[in-house]
């Protein structure tokens, strides 16, 4: 799947980790400054703030790790 | 089409915010970029039909497990635990682990080094066209209607958990999945399916995790199961989160089902079957780009396969302990046909296969709910895909270059994968809006599944174990295997009491009837092969060489450390098996 120019599966993983996470995060920071009227259930663990948080970093990894530019490298290093 | 027009304001169990419809359309534009970035490199006939037999063990391995993730599989095994409690595990350990297992260091090297395109083409090389028709014309009347009411049941989905048209769900799913699909070929459908997986687990992860918090532990969630059942005075209530200590006899659990069915039935014929010669599922592996791939892709999809009752099973008995209305009193879920009732939704009831979204709106605000919204669309369309990548396939190869068209060229092939994907998808869309007309269809899904698989399954290990089997074993023991299984389905049907012959009790709830009948029509097969063949001349060994156990020189995978071996993980896996029925027992 990483053969030639083509772009890994991985990368695609991160970036749609990494896009969702981002938008989860941000509206978790938004609901702590404007709590909504109705709550979900243990709305005071946060869960969208860590869990976007968490699936951001892992989204960033990813598509850093498999990026266009990291394939190319690893490309010439084994060719 | 303006989405807000489509979102009904009452009546539904989520309402979804910008957020929320952003990460969905987001989600959309990935897989059909996904689609249109592969298109230039499914060229040739092993592109777009095998992926270029170029996947890692990783990638075809989570594309081997996401295939089967997808339709009716979240929603109603999650509600199918509501309704049977752990024992609904079963489909995910015992139903799934051995089997998998099974295919990875038993019957994968047979598959690979035959280099098949696909399970009935592996049945012609072994019993000649007559097994190959009768498999590859069934599988193609299962996959397409299974696709259908795939997407039926999304849109049903989508009406119930978010009031959308149901019309406007199927056209946008479906052209979606057909873009992908004809543009990309398998490739394509297999990068979706692993973007698809990484999406399910993302959305559903969090409703076990909160969920556990807030019952207090895997013991507070035994204890305030216990109680909520006894409360409303149902049958074995100490049962429902126990997964063999109840197994006894056939009244003493709310499934009525016996170890031997679920061990039998369940374990040694249907699981063995879906996973072993369902080519949905089996083509993934195929594609992968050696043999030590192949061997390792099932037993990673082992592995995942083992934690899918966290987000699937547990969500369903975290609904039993914790699920009230606004009013604060316990809610009751029921059957469907209760719920959707005009009586059912007046009293504003729920049906079983609700739990998933149920619990999704308890712990889901904006942006989680788009996530957990996407991973139940992103669920139901890799089924839909796997199923039509797979008829494509079937018929291309199987149906059209085999039994009507044999001098056809590679070109055609591919020409023909595009079209058909499409031909596919239509004809899908139109079992869809059957179903809608005769819901009862739905019902008979998982017998329809046992019908042609449990009987393959006989066929495909006599022909790769015992090279005495002759052609005409294999298609009669075939034939007889289905007729069977369709007769005593309609047995039960013309009299109900025919249950305690078929399934051994008149306890037996339809899944246990499911799985006697499966067991008995598998054996049937087996049967009949075994005598046909014995009376009937068999194939020379020169013509056996590659596709019969003894006759075919498995390839020697290159030197790798014990680390790296597929027999290693295997045994881990199985290890991790087997105290997980300890700890559950």
């Amino acid at each position: 799947m990483k053969s030639g120019s083509h772009l890994s599966i991985w990368f695609f993983t991160g970036i749609c980790l990494g896009v969702n996470g981002l938008l989860i995060f941000i509206t978790g920071i938004y609901e702590i400054a404007n709590p909504p009227a109705n709550k979900v259930a243990l709305y005071d663990l946060h869960a969208n703030v860590w869990w976007g948080g968490f699936l951001l970093v892992l989204g960033l990894v990813y598509s850093l790790r498999f990026s266009p530019a990291q394939e190319r490298k690893r490309m010439s290093k084994n060719s | 089409m303006n989405l807000a027009l489509l979102l009904l304001s009452s009546s539904t169990l989520v309402h979804l915010s910008a957020v929320d419809l952003a990460i969905i359309v987001f989600y959309f534009a990935l897989v059909l970029g996904i689609g249109l970035y592969l298109k230039g490199q499914a060229n040739t006939g092993e592109d777009f039909f095998m992926a270029g037999r170029e996947m890692t063990a990783w990638v075809a391995g989570l594309a081997f497990l996401s295939a089967n993730l997808g339709s009716l599989e979240l929603m109603g095994w999650a509600g199918n635990s509501y309704k049977y409690g752990i024992l609904a595990a079963h489909w995910y350990w015992i139903g799934a682990i051995p089997s998998m297992l099974f295919l990875a260091l038993v019957m994968m090297p047979f598959y690979y080094v035959c280099k098949t395109h696909s399970v009935p083409g592996y049945l012609k090389l072994r019993f000649g066209k007559g097994a190959q028709a009768i498999s590859s014309i069934s599988f193609a009347f299962m996959t397409v209607l299974m696709s259908g009411i795939n997407m039926y049941a999304m849109a049903v989905v989508m009406r119930v958990v978010l009031g959308w048209d149901l019309n406007f769900s199927i056209l946008v799913s479906s052209l979606t999945v057909a873009a992908y699909v004809a543009l990309g070929g398998l490739r394509s459908a297999i990068f979706n399916e692993v973007l698809q997986f990484f999406l399910i687990w993302a959305g559903a992860l969090l409703i076990p995790i909160l969920g556990l918090i807030e019952a207090g532990g895997w013991t507070g969630l035994q204890a305030k199961i216990l109680q909520n059942l006894t409360e409303q005075h149902v049958a074995n209530p100490g049962s429902y989160t126990h997964l063999w200590s109840t197994l006894g006899s056939f009244g003493s659990n709310p499934m009525g089902i016996n170890w031997a069915g679920i061990v039998f039935g369940l374990g040694a014929v249907i699981a063995m079957g879906y996973w072993t010669t369902d080519f949905l599922v089996v083509q993934r592996v195929l594609s992968a780009k050696d043999l030590r791939s192949a061997e390792l892709a099932p037993i990673i999809g082992a592995a995942f396969k083992m934690c899918v009752p966290f987000i699937v099973i547990l969500p369903g008995l975290l609904g039993l302990a914790l699920l009230r209305d606004p009013q604060g009193h316990l809610l009751r879920l029921v059957p469907a046909d209760q719920a959707w009732s005009a009586a059912g939704q007046a009293q504003g009831l729920h049906g079983y296969d609700e739990v998933l979204p149920l619990m999704l709106a308890r712990y889901c605000g904006p942006g989680l709910l788009g996530l957990g919204i996407t991973a139940l669309i992103a669920g139901f369309m890799s089924g839909m895909a796997g199923n039509v990548s797979a008829f494509t396939t079937v018929w291309t190869y199987d149906i059209y270059a085999t039994l009507i068209n044999p001098k056809v060229t590679d070109d055609f092939k591919v020409k023909m994968g595009r079209w058909v994907t499409v031909i596919g998808v239509i004809i899908s869309i139109g079992t869809a809006y059957l179903v809608m007309q005769a819901q009862s269809i739905m019902d008979y899904v998982q017998a329809l599944f046992s019908f042609f698989i449990a009987p393959l399954f006989g066929t495909v290990i006599l022909g790769m174990l015992w090279k005495r089997a002759s052609p005409a074993g294999g298609w009669t023991g075939l034939l007889a295997g289905t007729l069977s299984s369709v007769g005593m389905y309609t047995w039960v049907k013309i009299d109900p009491n025919a249950v305690r012959y078929v399934a051994l009790s008149m306890d037996a709830q339809d899944q246990a009837q499911n799985m006697f009948r499966a067991l008995w029509s598998c054996l049937i097969c087996m049967i009949v092969t075994i005598v046909v063949s014995y009376m009937t001349k068999p194939k020379p060994d020169s013509e056996l060489k590659d596709v019969v156990y003894g006759l075919t020189p498995i390839p020697k995978t290159e030197h790798v450390s014990w680390f790296h071996s597929p027999i290693f993980w295997a045994v881990v896996v199985a290890a991790i098996f087997v105290i997980l029925q300890i700890i559950f027992w």
